[in-house]
């Protein structure tokens, strides 16, 4: 069930310039999947609209959610500025989520660009529990140069194959640079970063004919599906408006990219 | 303690309504309210066919408000009277459907087809959206045209009308006065008021329809002003909104001589909010010994 809740921030660090790592202690941890959002409010009265964060890692007692966010605008600031105590009013679980499903038992790519990375941790998480191996869990991760987040959390749970666009770290260029690089292939794709990136992949799993889930992002109002504000063309008619223009907070914000003009 | 509001012979247990727009048609925030608590619920804009609605981004945010530019994405008239209509019948609220059209003819065929449908307590005409190009705000913007289209428009209704009035305007009470002499039963406002917003590191619009309609906190005062405006200039009620955060602020709106209010941008911050502005406003009744709430409507001139 939807619900605004007040967390309360367990703890926050820097772990790259300008993206932070924060824990808060909340019960919606308990419905959490991977790849769902939660919608953070600033406390300024000023900037009133929520700020939608993907779930980066959900606690093993279910009792606290972790987000991984990169300071963008006043919202993320603001955010950065919480101490460790604090509460936080945030509206969650929110989304439709990684299908954990698609990827049992084959051999994926979980891919995340930049300030795309974090979702991915979670669900590499899950679908080692679903019983995947290490190997056939393939993380595909690209970053702006050699100050990188959550690698070592990644390589818990697969194999990490980095891109960095400055080629300090790993394969010079993106993640699809660094598939090639490394030779490497997958029966279903998961993603989740900016724009190119998801454009570049969706083309790659078209080539291969194979289904890639990305999570997209748009500027959102209500969160709920409700103000029809954050809305991704789509091949069939949606469900709602029948008009093929899906609302990414609800109906997504994973889609399967073979089913969006993106 | 009375909190009940009567508006064009349709009784309202509490003045409390839903903003067109903001709350779909109940189903997402059923969730978070209790629909039964409100006075009514007023929906998502509908039109007599499917429409797309606008390109992204469509929401920005601004100080103390937003700006928005859907452009009335909405499923049509027909797939709405399957799907929502008997979705908010489950609900002890009056159901108030709000209309948006391109011509005259539009609105005339979505007013017929709900004429047919009784659970629908009043139609909300919308005449003043300034985020489609065509049809819509033209109606709105000009005296004589908003007379009219409201004169056409109750020739077809059989339940009782509203007409949305623009903000963007020179002088609303003119517009007021239209409506009412062309024979509108009530009137709601403000709409959004047409804003915009650069975004200064893409150099581009934070809109993709270059402007938005602004709501939310930071409108209030016009909003407020404008209610009181042309609650001296007619005699047909007004249902008032524009940036109610609270029970506090939707009283002002009463004081100033609406008969009701709808929260609107506010439901996205906070989306108990609806509810809270119920209780506030009893809570309010209850400090001050206001047996009856119609002694609050227009109470300060
Ligand atoms: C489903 C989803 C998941 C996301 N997950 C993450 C995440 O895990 N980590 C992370 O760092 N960022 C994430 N983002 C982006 C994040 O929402 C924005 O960076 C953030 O809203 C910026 O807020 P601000 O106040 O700092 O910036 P400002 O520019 O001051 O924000 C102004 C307004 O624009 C909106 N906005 C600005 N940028 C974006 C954007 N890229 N997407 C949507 N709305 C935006 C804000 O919400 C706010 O309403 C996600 C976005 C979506 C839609
Ligand atoms: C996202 C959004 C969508 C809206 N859609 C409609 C609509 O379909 N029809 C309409 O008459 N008004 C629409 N409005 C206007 C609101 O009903 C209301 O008049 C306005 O937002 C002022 O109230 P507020 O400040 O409480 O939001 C919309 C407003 C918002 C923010
Ligand atoms: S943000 Fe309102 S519908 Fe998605």
């Amino acid at each position: 069930m939807k619900q605004k809740v007040t967390a309360t921030v367990i703890s926050q660090k820097e772990i790259a310039p300008a993206i932070y790592d924060m824990w808060i202690a909340t019960d919606l941890a308990e419905q959490a999947l991977p790849g769902q959002f939660i919608c953070v409010y600033p406390k300024n009265k000023s900037t009133l609209l929520p700020r939608p964060i993907s779930i980066c890692e959900v606690a093993g007692d279910k009792k606290a959610l972790r987000i991984v966010y990169r300071i963008a605008g006043q919202g993320t600031t603001e955010f950065s500025g919480y101490q460790a105590g604090e509460s936080v009013e945030v509206l969650g679980t929110l989304g439709n989520g990684f299908p954990v499903a698609a990827g049992k038992g084959k051999k994926v790519f979980l891919m995340g660009g930049g300030i795309g990375v974090p979702p991915i941790l979670q669900l590499a998480k899950e679908l080692r529990e679903e019983g995947l191996a290490k190997e056939e869990i393939q993380i595909v991760v690209g970053y702006r140069d050699s100050r990188m987040f959550l690698k070592e959390d990644l390589e818990q749970y697969g194999t990490v194959y980095v891109a960095t666009e400055d080629g300090s770290f790993g394969t010079k260029g993106n993640v699809m640079n660094a598939i090639e690089e490394n030779g490497i292939s997958a029966d279903v794709i998961f993603a989740c970063g900016p724009m190119p990136m998801l454009r570049a992949i969706k083309q790659y799993a078209e080539e291969k004919d194979i289904t890639a889930y990305i999570s997209l992002e748009e500027h959102m109002a209500c969160g709920v599906g409700a103000c029809l504000g954050c809305v991704v063309k789509t091949k069939k008619a949606d469900h709602h408006s029948h008009v093929h223009n899906a609302r990414i907070c609800t109906d997504g914000p994973v889609f399967e990219a073979a089913e969006v003009d993106i | 303690m009375n909190t009940k509001v009567t508006i064009a012979g349709v009784e309202f247990k509490n003045p409390v309504m839903t903003a067109s727009g903001t709350f779909g048609s109940g189903m997402e925030y059923s969730e978070f309210v209790d629909l039964n608590r409100l006075g009514a619920v007023v929906t998502k804009g509908v039109a007599s066919v499917p429409w797309p609605g606008n390109p992204t981004p469509r929401v920005a945010e601004v100080y103390g408000g937003m700006l928005n530019a859907i452009g009335l994405q909405n499923p049509g008239i027909d797939v709405f009277m399957q799907r929502d209509i008997p979705f908010l019948k489950q609900y002890d609220t009056e159901i108030i459907v709000n209309v948006c059209g391109k011509t005259v003819e539009d609105y005339v065929d979505v007013v017929e087809k709900l004429g047919d449908e009784p659970a629908v307590a009043m139609l909300e005409i919308n005449v003043s959206c300034p985020n489609v190009k065509e049809g819509a705000i033209a109606f709105g913007q000009k005296a004589d045209a908003l007379y009219n289209i409201t004169a056409e428009l109750k020739k077809h209704a059989k339940q009782p009308i509203i007409m949305k009035l623009s903000p963007n305007v020179t002088d609303i009470t003119e517009m007021a006065k239209a409506a009412e002499a062309a024979g509108a039963d009530a009137l709601s406002l403000i709409n959004t008021i047409t804003g915009m917003k650069i975004d200064i590191h893409k150099r581009t619009f934070a809109i993709a329809n270059k402007t938005g309609g602004m709501s939310g906190p930071a409108i209030k005062p016009v909003a407020v002003r404008m209610v009181y405006q042309v609650a001296q200039a007619v005699k047909i009620p007004i249902i008032g909104m524009g940036g109610i955060a609270n029970a506090e602020d939707a009283i002002e709106f009463l004081l100033a001589g609406a008969s009701a209010v709808s929260i609107g941008a506010m439901n996205f911050v906070n989306p108990y909010t609806t509810v809270e502005v119920v209780e506030g406003i009893e809570a309010y009744m209850k400090k001050y010994h206001v047996e009856d709430i119609r002694e609050l409507i227009g109470a300060v001139r």
